[in-house]
């Protein structure tokens, strides 16, 4: 599960969902793909175009406070980010991250060295919580391997739903 | 090195030996609650392709927030969830009327300490006060516990919080509560769990403890607990049914800080608009004039909030012009309150006493402010058009009878 990425480095703490995800698109009824298009529309507004497949954001402190809104993950997932590396996240974005099956990495000490090496690519091996940063390494407390599985799964609705196929329900 | 309440809490309902904050586990709930949301969370569940609960006795549904449905759109909402509760046979589901989530689970006895309670609604940090662990989540996650039975939590840090002294009269643990989340934030405590210690003479009383843990959620902690000690047994004898386990951290247990609060010179304390850490002491306040006076809620709508209230508002009127509304947590609060002639004071003063349920606090319908109109409240949030408008409104947050003696005074005072 060793994967390499570009890296956004957005340095600022509190980062929140408005700035992920603007307040006057919640209500709107978009579409995954649609909601991609104002990531990060007030933050950095360059970002959703510039964004390719396979993108790492690293953040400080408090990434993702403020709203409990599912799209500030959604619409990061669909604009290609394959992981955030953060000092901290807020709860309820961290616990939607999981749930949508997009690494949100707790690393203080690798989100603070790529925001002074400021590397154009870093790497990063789930199973064994490490991050890779210009030949550094850095741990992280590895997921459970029951909340890996509902990465696999692809988030918390398909895991579920595989977990009834599978156990009969 | 010992463990806090929570990782022994949470490694009891996950089924291991060993955790530590920081490490995802998966825990299965002794009681999963929801309210009016259940309507969308039951979709979310269909959609995942289930088809039985997995545990009929473990679900708790309270109809609490459109309590009676406004309109038919609400209206609908309840019968999908009566007819989902039937289909399914779900054990506990308490109508409209019979009270708040957060007041009904307790009063019949599914609130046991030990255990962890999942709450689709963030005021779930409320069972706390019962030596539980109260955790919000989000509706899928409710909808997936309803499925299968689990759901991860990540292990939380603890703060452990020592409260000490004597309250001054008319000082509560509205103003406690008040107090800490102005010292240490609005993210003071994200992600975290927090750990009261009540070493108050005399000792808060279970419904004091429910209004600290309730709106310690408004500096983010992800749980907050009061140990069971010999208050919580009195409260729950005639209660509970089942047997529980009186669950204590271990003292040398590992905490990210350690917080002593000398509560002895605390006067009463409000939250100014339109953040609940904006919190001053209300003597340095401006007379700053209310429209609407909320009492009630899950934060302070039980029987000794209501009673200290009608005691100040004995023989006197409330202020003209100024609205008292008044939400008992449950029928069981109201039932008492009307036995022990505390409603009957509050409506001779003026107030309107409405049926046990979540109210204007939310702003979904009932005692909804006009453009420009200024509340004082019980209630737990103070963010601008939580009452339901935007326009130039404000809300205060305060004690219960900081609220009545408003009510009386027409401004926001202590003296009635």
């Amino acid at each position: 599960m060793k994967f390499e990425g570009r890296v956004w480095i957005f340095e600022d703490d509190d980062i929140n969902t408005d700035l992920i995800f603007p307040g006057k698109y919640t209500y709107e009824p978009l579409k995954s793909e649609e909601m991609a298009k104002y990531a990060m529309e007030d933050y950095n507004p360059d970002f959703a175009k510039q964004v390719k497949k396979g993108d790492i954001i690293v953040a400080g402190k408090n990434f993702g406070c403020g709203s409990s809104r599912e799209q500030a993950v959604t619409c990061l997932k669909y604009a290609g980010v394959s992981a955030i590396v953060a000092k901290s996240y807020a709860r309820l974005f961290y616990r939607n991250a999981i749930n949508s099956a997009i690494p949100a990495i707790k690393c203080p000490e690798a989100a603070e060295t790529v925001f002074q090496k400021k590397p154009m690519k870093i790497s990063i091996d789930l199973a064994q919580g490490k991050i890779f940063v210009e030949g550094q390494e850095f741990f992280f407390l590895p997921l459970d391997k029951q909340a890996i599985l509902i990465f696999e799964a692809g988030g918390l609705v398909e895991y579920t739903k595989n977990r009834l196929i599978r156990e009969g329900g | 090195m010992g463990y806090t309440l929570i990782e022994k809490l949470i490694a009891k309902a996950s089924g291991k030996k060993e955790i530590k904050s920081g490490e995802i586990v998966f825990v299965s709930p002794h009681r999963v609650l929801s309210h009016d949301n259940s309507s969308a969370i039951s979709k979310t569940f269909a959609s995942m392709g289930a088809k039985k609960v997995w545990d009929a006795n473990r679900i708790f549904i309270a109809l609490d927030h459109n309590v009676p449905p406004p309109d038919e759109r609400k209206a609908l909402n309840h019968k999908v969830i009566r007819e989902f509760v039937a289909e399914q046979g779900i054990k506990y589901f308490y109508d409209c009327g019979i009270g708040i989530c957060h007041q009904v689970l307790p009063e019949y006895g599914h609130t046991l300490p030990g255990t962890i309670i999942l709450g689709s609604d963030s005021h779930t940090t409320t069972h706390g006060a019962f030596g539980a662990a109260g955790i919000a989540i989000g509706r899928t996650e409710t909808a997936s516990v309803w499925a299968i039975g689990e759901t991860w939590l990540m292990v939380p840090q603890t703060i452990k919080i020592n409260l000490h002294g004597r309250l001054k009269k008319g000082v509560s643990a509205k103003d406690i509560i008040l107090y800490i989340i102005g010292q240490l934030g609005a993210d003071g405590a994200d992600y975290q769990a927090v750990e009261f210690y009540d070493y108050l003479e005399p000792h808060l009383s279970i419904s004091g403890r429910m209004t600290i843990c309730n709106m310690a959620a408004e500096m983010g902690a992800k749980t907050a607990i009061f140990p069971y000690d010999e208050i919580t047994g009195e409260w729950l004898r005639n209660r509970v049914k089942e047997p529980y386990e009186s669950i204590k951290a271990d003292p040398d247990a590992e905490y990210e800080r350690v917080i002593e609060y000398d509560l002895t010179h605390l006067f009463p304390q409000v939250a100014c608009p339109h953040k609940v850490d904006n919190v001053k002491p209300v003597k340095e306040l401006a007379e700053i004039k209310i429209d609407v006076a909320l009492l009630g809620t899950c934060t302070n709508g039980r029987l000794d909030d209501l009673e200290i209230a009608a005691h100040i508002l004995h023989n006197k009127k409330i202020s003209q012009g100024v609205r008292l509304l008044v939400y008992p947590a449950s029928q069981q609060v109201l039932c008492e309150a009307i036995r022990d002639g505390i409603i009957e004071k509050i409506i001779s003063a003026g107030g309107e006493v409405a049926i046990p349920s979540c109210g204007p606090c939310l702003g979904a319908y009932g005692g909804i402010l006009a453009p420009g109109e200024k509340c004082i409240s019980t209630a737990n949030r103070n963010f601008k058009g939580r009452m339901g408008c935007k326009e130039n409104t404000e809300i205060y947050l305060a004690s219960p009878s900081t609220v009545a003696a408003s009510a009386i005074a027409g401004y926001i005072t202590t003296e009635a």
